[in-house]
């Protein structure tokens, strides 16, 4: 069982590009309440890597994406961030214990290089209209939801 | 001095950087159209223009895949009959531009002088989603404007327009299962949501080239 509610993608100036309901579970937010969630997770994410006790060198993690926020482990909810070295934040919001989310982040960035990026239609930082990328996302949540939690191990 | 450099004409397309044998990574080729349609559009003050300006990109490249192909080809004879220059088009040309030949080549049954190359998954549009409010635009103009340079450069005068025709029943399920076993960009496509309409070619040829072709069957 998938477990995935929503994903919400953030350009690096905070500004929400994209959001999508997942699943039909998913609670219906209206576009104000998104665009506040938006930026208010970016900005967050943001303090976070002021705020943290421990300072990476040059305030970069592994990846070469800014520090930030990965996760937020709530009651009701699992929420994980994946940042790109651009400042591109994906986010995904699923219920406890839904497993393969970092692969499935992963795989929604190279969508969005491949369906929004390539797309000359596309203005960097703007919304997202490509069909393309939508219907990519919709195949991608259901390829994963088919085949099982567990089934892509990750690095 | 040093070993004689193969003649400019040899050359694999892609130069010393290509990988393997003439090809070129489908993402840098994608990159790059991006920019070109992307500059013409900003100067252009319709659809019809704009697909007009990147058939004159593409009309180039035609005539010079026409040379190439036939230089590469040594026993190469100059084509005179209609139905073998388009033969040319649809398998050599097609073949040597994108690694397969086009899907189909038909004539039409309401005109004479018309006939359809069609290909399920031109590179032109693989990654490109049209907005609503540009409805009609096919931006594989700059195939068909490949293909027009071709005949030109071969002696047909042809016009040359693409249009995107929504995929019927039969040919949406035949299609997955071809991209599938696709070398190469099999990984590329595994992601990607089967495409919902083929790009097809419609060639109009001129009158005095009909007439010719008639002619000579006598």
């Amino acid at each position: 069982m998938g477990g995935f509610l929503h994903l919400f993608i953030v350009n690096k100036s905070g500004g929400l590009i994209h959001h999508r309901p997942l699943s039909d579970r998913a609670p219906t937010i209206g576009t104000n309440e998104w665009l506040r969630i938006g930026s208010t997770f970016h900005s967050l994410h943001a303090i976070a890597a002021e705020a943290s006790p421990l300072r990476l060198l040059g305030n970069k993690n592994a990846y070469g994406a800014d520090d930030g926020i990965e996760e937020i482990n709530a009651g009701g909810i699992l929420l994980k961030s994946f940042q790109t070295r651009t400042g591109v934040k994906f986010v995904i919001t699923a219920d406890p214990g839904t497993a393969d989310i970092d692969y499935v982040l992963r795989e929604i960035y190279v969508l969005y290089t491949d369906c929004a990026l390539k797309d000359p239609f596309y203005e960097l930082e703007m919304p997202i209209r490509c069909e393309l990328f939508t219907q990519a996302v919709d195949l991608l949540i259901e390829r994963v939801e088919k085949s099982g939690p567990g089934s892509f191990k990750q690095r | 001095m040093s070993r004689s450099t193969p003649n400019i004409l040899d050359r694999p397309l892609g130069g010393r950087g290509a990988r393997s044998e003439g090809s070129v990574s489908t993402s840098a080729f994608a990159y790059l159209y991006s920019e070109l349609v992307q500059y013409h559009q900003s100067r252009v003050a319709s659809i019809s223009e704009l697909e007009r300006r990147l058939e004159s990109s593409g009309y180039g490249v035609g005539l010079k895949v026409l040379e190439l192909l036939a230089y590469r080809a040594r026993e190469y004879k100059r084509e005179t009959r209609l139905m073998n220059i388009l033969q040319f088009v649809s398998s050599a040309v097609w073949k040597s531009l994108f690694g397969k030949a086009a899907d189909s080549l038909e004539r039409s049954i309401d005109h004479a002088d018309e006939f359809m190359i069609v290909d399920y998954e031109p590179i032109t549009s693989m990654y490109v989603s049209v907005p609503s409010d540009l409805g009609q635009l096919s931006v594989d103009a700059y195939l068909s404007g490949i293909i027009a340079g071709v005949l030109d450069g071969a002696g047909f005068t042809a016009r040359v327009t693409a249009h995107s025709v929504t995929l019927e029943e039969h040919e949406v399920s035949a299609n997955n299962a071809p991209n599938a076993n696709s070398s190469g960009s099999g990984s590329v496509n595994n992601n990607l949501p089967p495409r919902k309409d083929k790009a097809v070619f419609l060639v109009k040829f001129a009158p005095e080239i009909l007439e010719r072709d008639a002619t000579l069957d006598r």
